[in-house]
């Protein structure tokens, strides 16, 4: 798999180290080089400075084509944002966007993005260790459950019928 | 209409007083508590100091019954997430972004911003306006400095065009020498007529540019920028 991830936090360096060594292809963008020293000096992925929200700057980085894009910065705007670029414009099949507030991470997943809440993440777990309810919809990363905005569903119905009857 | 302004800096400040002035009802949600502030103490208490980007607060600010959202921070990323929340969270029938990076226009209106208004390309248009946009291009000096390479575009309006070389008015020292039409370079001869779209490779001495400038492109520099 070849796997884009934007902000090299914690979160994002941690990815990205599991997700090469698992053989994997990585390419990682911050727009502080120094978030690179979170990853271990033998990272055989790709660590890139720039801003991953600039379309010009993610093409020239190769995301044309690649399988998986994390968008995991600090700035759930930029996230959203970035998310949306790859999931539109460079048609990235598999997209996630880290979105701590919970209306946003709801709005979006209905926007045809899979979105990774934090704070509900962790209300949930702490929830749990108290023994109170889980919450099922905070596990994980939640599915887009609406298609991309730009793309509305009728349009889509008629593409696949379009390309049904090519093949 | 009820409208909701989100972004406190210059252009929603003055968005804001335009909006009033023509009576409109409107809230202006600005997250800087020091410049809500201010705000509100020049134009009264409309503003709401929360960040319109969160849901609940553009819900606290009445986006359900809104008319018009108009996103105009300085951030091109916080303006599109305040135009689809209001759109796609509480159904706001027209919005309106401000975009910083004119190269994220394409991508909002793909993703249902109604309107774009993109400060950097008004400024650009106003700007490349004043500047004379057919120059002569200087590709080289010659003889230490003495002359010059240059190249002409022939455009709309330049005295050039439609004539022969022999009725073009050169000075001295100045000599037109291959003409570039469509893909192919050729010498410039007596029954050349110049057309639209021309390029002429011209040398000159330094001190003929202005009327060899005159006389293939129209206005000098200096007539143009006056």
């Amino acid at each position: 798999m070849r796997a884009f991830i934007v902000g090299c936090g914690r979160v994002g360096a941690g990815l990205a180290e599991h997700l090469a060594q698992s053989g994997h292809e990585v390419t990682i963008i911050d727009t502080n080089s120094e978030a690179f020293n979170r990853l271990g000096a033998d990272f055989p992925g790709r660590a890139i400075r720039g801003d991953g929200t600039d379309d010009d700057q993610l093409g020239r980085a190769g995301l044309e084509g690649a399988d998986a894009f994390f968008a995991l910065t600090e700035g759930d705007n930029r996230n959203i944002l970035a998310a949306q670029l790859a999931a539109e414009t460079f048609k990235v099949p598999k997209v996630v966007a880290k979105i701590n507030d919970p209306v946003r991470a709801e709005a979006y997943a209905a926007l045809g993005i899979a979105t990774l809440c934090r704070t509900r993440l962790l209300v949930d777990a702490l929830a749990v260790y108290l023994g109170l309810p889980a919450d099922p919809g905070a596990r994980g990363v939640s599915p887009a459950t609406g298609p991309h905005h730009g793309v509305e569903p009728e349009r889509q119905g008629r593409a696949t019928v379009a390309s049904g009857a090519e093949a | 209409m009820y409208v909701i302004v989100v972004g406190g800096g210059k252009v929603g400040y003055y968005l804001t007083r335009e909006l009033l002035a023509a009576g409109h009802e409107l809230v202006l949600m600005e997250k800087d508590g020091r410049r809500a502030r201010q705000i509100s103490d020049e134009i009264g208490s409309i503003v709401l100091q929360r960040d319109g980007c969160e849901g609940k607060h553009l819900a606290e600010a009445g986006a359900n019954r809104a008319a018009i959202v108009a996103a105009v921070t300085g951030d091109d990323e916080d303006n599109l997430v305040v135009c689809q929340m209001a759109k796609h969270h509480f159904d706001v029938p027209r919005t309106i972004a401000r975009v910083n990076n004119p190269r994220n226009e394409t991508l909002f209106r793909h993703l249902g911003v109604d309107e774009i208004i993109s400060p950097t390309r008004m400024a650009l248009a106003a700007i490349e306006q004043d500047i004379p946009v057919h120059e002569l291009l200087h590709l080289a000096q010659l003889q230490g400095g003495e002359l010059e390479l240059l190249e002409a575009q022939i455009a709309e309006g330049s005295p050039a065009v439609g004539r022969h070389p022999s009725e073009i008015d050169l000075p001295e020292g100045c000599s037109l020498f291959v003409l570039i039409r469509g893909d192919s370079a050729q010498p410039v001869r007596p029954e050349t007529i110049f057309q639209v779209g021309d390029k002429v490779l011209a040398i000159s001495r330094t001190d003929c540019e202005v009327e060899l400038h005159r006389q293939l492109i129209g206005t000098t520099p200096s007539e143009a920028a006056g």
